[in-house]
């Protein structure tokens, strides 16, 4: 095939590409309005329903909680992978990390720089613990607080040393954490499977909306995803840290 | 007022999205990877998301350093 064919064909193909995306972006709706009706049934129904000021909160955990089961085990399947391909090798051993550009004269970390890390743990674990437990109540939740928490760890590693982080960071509590936390959601939903209803079904009691203890089911899954993504973070740094800096071939 | 500011962040990640596809250097690729990163927090903010713009922070922070991990993994290897 020539050049010129084969330009006049991606010609072809780009203009009615244009095309196609020039027609489906005059019909969208404008920035900030809504096309469909499920929303306004929910902003309608989930509070007085689950007692969640937090709408989203109640879709992702109440009613659709089943596709939020599917997406809390594509993390956690990432993180096995990533355990289960990184793990130390036959032919590898482990030792302890050497300086590798010892012939350039790199500046260490500033002290600006650790006194504002340091500052930062702690207001990084109450605000991810906050979002956490906030989740149905105000925008949040067990993803995003999760991440939130990864960063107090991340923290350590950038104002301290790489021997510090794996010291504070023990990989078997990290370990029992992401499994307990993605198993948490699924013992929930059997929970409601055993009451003899639907699972995940939220039956639990509701309390007053707006209050940390409120929307049932919905603060202990938002618990159980935190603790599983926040360690399951880790667990993925603390596997690409030990296998470039600690093992190597033999 | 806060139209504008939105389509600022929006454009913004537009500008910094192309620049990670066009960077061909994986080391350069992850720090402007970063820069990505920061331009999608701010976008968030802007749309009164902040608990998300706080995640994507640790995300967008996380992401470079494993990719600049692997690539060193990866040198040593050839050595």
């Amino acid at each position: 095939m020539s050049v010129r064919t084969r330009l006049a064909l991606f010609g072809v193909g780009a203009a009615a590409a244009l095309a196609l995306v020039v027609w489906g972006l005059s019909g969208i709706p404008g920035f900030g309005h809504y096309g469909g009706s499920y929303g306004y049934v929910l902003n309608r129904v989930a509070l007085p329903e689950r007692h969640a000021t937090n709408v989203v909160a109640s879709v992702v955990f109440d009613y659709r909680g089943f596709d939020t089961v599917g997406e809390e085990f594509i993390l956690f399947v990432s993180v096995m992978a990533v355990s289960l391909l990184l793990r130390i090798q036959r032919d590898e051993r482990e030792r302890p990390p050497r300086d590798r550009a010892a012939e350039r004269t790199l500046a260490g970390t500033s002290d600006a720089v650790r006194v504002a890390g340091v500052g930062l743990i702690g207001p990084a674990v109450l605000i991810g613990l906050y979002i956490v437990a906030h989740g149905h109540t105000t925008p949040g939740g067990g993803f995003q607080g999760g991440a939130i928490l990864a960063a107090a760890p991340m923290l350590i590693y950038l104002v301290g040393r790489y021997l510090t982080f794996r010291r504070l960071n023990p990989i078997h509590a990290l370990d029992v954490g992401e499994g307990a936390g993605a198993g948490g959601f699924v013992v929930v939903g059997l929970i409601g499977l055993v009451a003899g209803i639907a699972f995940l079904d939220n039956i639990w009691p509701k309390g007053q909306p707006g209050s940390v203890f409120s929307a049932g089911t919905l603060p202990v899954l938002n618990v159980s995803v935190g603790l599983e993504v926040g360690a399951g973070l880790v667990l993925i740094l603390f596997e690409f840290l030990e296998q470039t800096l600690m093992v190597r071939g033999r | 007022m806060i139209a504008a500011v939105q389509a600022v962040a929006m454009i913004t990640v537009g500008v910094f999205g192309a620049l990670v596809v066009v960077t061909r250097d994986p080391v350069r690729q992850a720090v402007v990877m970063g820069m990505f990163g920061t331009s999608l927090a701010v976008l968030f903010l802007v749309l009164q998301a902040p608990d998300v713009a706080l995640s994507q922070i640790v995300v967008g922070v996380a992401y470079p350093l494993m990719v600049l991990l692997t690539l060193e993994k990866v040198r040593e290897r050839k050595r």
